[in-house]
């Protein structure tokens, strides 16, 4: 499970209506590494991730997943199949459904109908399941339906449905918006833990929160990449002052 | 404090309640199934209790019409496809079924002809229009039963969820499917007796339309056609697929990303919805007598969703409920005070959504729960 591949982008290039969403975007994320990227509204953040999964297609530019997967000749459920998961900016857990059924769904394999109205929870699937309770630390709410949660709950409950599928890029949106002290705290250690053995982007605006966790950090800003290194370099950066205090 | 919170929380999820409610529904059933033919054919018709051929009918058709509401459901209760143009499949399935019967009547028709229906020596066929050959077979004409709704079904809702329509507009266009066939199915030329249909049936599998035994045996089939259908239906929600289906209505590109194909999940159940909507209309033709294009008018698939709601939502044995006690009551009204049933369904769209979100099925467990 532990992740090999290297996920590039190379000279993506989006433009709505003439707005350039991303221009130029270069990024590399080496397997196993935890990548916070962080830029200011329109910057481009959500669209790179849109791009990555498959939701919106570049006019130019290109997008790999190890030596020889071209992301952007896939579908969006052929991007989920290759190991790549996203986790929304907000949670969209199944209300209706128990946390534990909510991790059943997201389960790697069965995805056809017929073979869905057959399936049955394996022993070792079962077993899965209880492991990524356990790491998201949902335990004791198996049973009760995804609408109860409380909202940390929820975005964590999302990031197990994501180790569900044992994706070896998890694409993370703003995880600790709306979360009190505490909860960041616990999805910090949930996403530090997680990294190594799967890669991890996360895009986040919170800055003691990235602080936390990354040992990378990727400015966005007009749809480019204009810094990048660990977040004291960062911040000492000409170009991000300008940006984020509007000199 | 997580702990705590789920601690004494019952959980609603609509398989829970529905096994209950569900069993009670298939002992109705089965009560249905044993009292129709004794109260028929075997207390005497001057007993109070006696079952009119007439009664038998209407129960008849009520069932047929809770088939109807059952194939709803399961696409808008559980999969959060609203269909506006259902009955256009049962309408199908009606005809299907008719063609059948229409042949069988052979040289007893007015015109006496043995192979043309009445209205074709009327219109001036010449010979059987190709689409009616293998109609004098009842096989075949169950084939058809299954496959007519089935195909349009498929069709129609491949290049419908392909387009990823959803919401409003798929419930516009297929009331628009529904009224597209029944204007078809008006015209002459179209080879099914245009407005009025057909009609003065004589027999189904050899025996007499027009005796008790038969009505009862017809019943009697419909009340097992529909506890298959059920039973089917509530495999189905019950099993993976049905969380998925549940997990669409919800969140339906949260499920996609989760690399469902949403669209085939939503074609293949709605398939078989039409099915069950197609073998309800087959069944409910013998029964009633008569099939004419008007059974495809758009307010007949909109009552229907109506049932549904009465019902109550997303338990499947509530829409059948629904469809039964809106139906009786439209007798009753119709019968009584024919001026007050359109006001009264009327009443239904407004007062059900407001007050009774979950419909009758809704009240009875919220009810149970209190207690």
């Amino acid at each position: 499970m532990s992740s090999r591949k290297t996920l590039m982008l190379d000279k993506l290039t989006v433009s709505f209506d003439g707005f350039k969403a991303l221009d130029d975007l270069s990024l590399k994320v080496d397997p196993g590494e935890l990548l916070c990227i962080i830029g200011p509204n329109g910057a481009g953040k959500t669209t790179m991730m849109d791009v990555i999964t498959g939701k919106t297609s570049p006019d130019s530019g290109a997008v790999r997943f190890g030596e020889d997967l071209d992301l952007l000749k896939l579908s969006e459920a052929q991007i989920v199949a290759a190991g790549i998961g996203r986790k929304f900016q907000k949670p969209t857990v199944f209300e209706q459904l128990t946390v534990f059924e909510n991790l059943e769904l997201a389960l790697a394999g069965t995805r056809s109908f017929l073979k869905t109205l057959l399936a049955r929870i394996s022993p070792l699937q079962r077993k899965r399941i209880h492991e990524v309770l356990e790491i998201i630390g949902l335990s004791a709410q198996r049973d009760a339906p995804g609408s109860i949660l409380a909202h940390g709950q929820k975005q964590w409950l999302e990031i197990g449905m994501l180790l569900m599928q044992n994706p070896e890029l998890l694409l993370v949106d703003e995880p600790v918006a709306g979360m009190t002290p505490h909860e960041i705290e616990r999805t910090a250690e949930l996403l530090r833990s997680l990294a190594g053995e799967h890669s991890v982007v996360v895009v986040e605006h919170d800055m003691t929160f990235v602080r936390s966790i990354a040992r990378r950090v990727v400015v966005l800003h007009e749809g480019h990449v204009i810094a990048e290194g660990d977040m004291d370099k960062v911040q000492k950066d000409r170009c991000v002052i300008e940006v984020y205090l509007g000199e | 404090m997580a702990a705590k919170k789920q601690q004494g929380f019952t959980i609603w999820t609509p398989t829970a309640s529905g096994d209950r409610g569900g069993n009670i529904f298939l002992a109705i059933l089965a009560v249905v199934a044993v009292a129709v033919p004794i109260l028929n054919l075997v207390v005497p018709s001057s007993s109070a209790l006696h079952l009119s051929p007439f009664g038998i009918t209407l129960i008849g058709k009520y069932l047929c019409y809770g088939m109807l509401a059952l194939a709803i459901d399961l696409i808008w209760g559980y999969c959060g496809i609203l269909s506006l143009g259902h009955a256009a499949f049962f309408s199908l399935g009606g005809y299907a079924m008719g063609m059948y019967l229409m042949r069988q009547i052979g040289r007893r028709s007015v015109y006496g002809d043995p192979i043309l229906p009445d209205f074709m020596v009327f219109l001036n066929y010449k010979s059987l229009p190709w689409f009616w050959h293998g109609f004098n077979h009842f096989g075949f004409a169950m084939l058809m039963v299954v496959l007519a709704p089935g195909l349009l079904a498929l069709v129609f809702g491949w290049f419908a969820f392909r387009s990823r329509v959803t919401g409003v507009y798929f419930s516009i266009i297929t009331q628009a499917l529904t009224y597209a066939l029944m204007l078809s199915f008006f015209r002459n030329d179209m080879g099914f007796g245009g407005n009025n249909g057909f009609t003065d049936f004589k027999d189904i599998l050899g025996f007499d339309l027009h005796s008790d035994i038969t009505h009862v045996v017809l019943l009697v089939a419909t009340v097992i056609a529909l506890a298959a259908s059920y039973l089917a239906c509530r495999a189905i929600v019950e099993s993976r697929a049905g969380r998925v289906m549940h997990a669409i209505r919800d969140a339906e590109s949260r499920t996609r990303f989760l690399g469902y194909p949403v669209e085939s999940f939503k074609l293949w159940i709605f398939v078989f919805s039409a099915v069950i909507a197609g073998v309800a209309g087959a069944l409910y033709v013998p029964q009633i007598g008569i099939i004419n294009p008007s059974e495809f008018s758009p307010i007949n698939s909109i009552e229907a969703v109506i049932w549904v709601a009465v019902g109550g939502r997303g338990t499947l044995y509530g829409a059948i409920a629904g469809a039964v006690v809106v139906n009786y009551a439209k007798t009753y009204l119709t019968g009584s005070f024919p001026d007050v049933w359109l006001y009264a369904l009327g009443g239904l769209f407004v007062v059900v959504p407001l007050f009774l979100p979950r419909g009758i099925i809704g009240l009875v467990t919220a009810r149970g729960k209190h207690k």
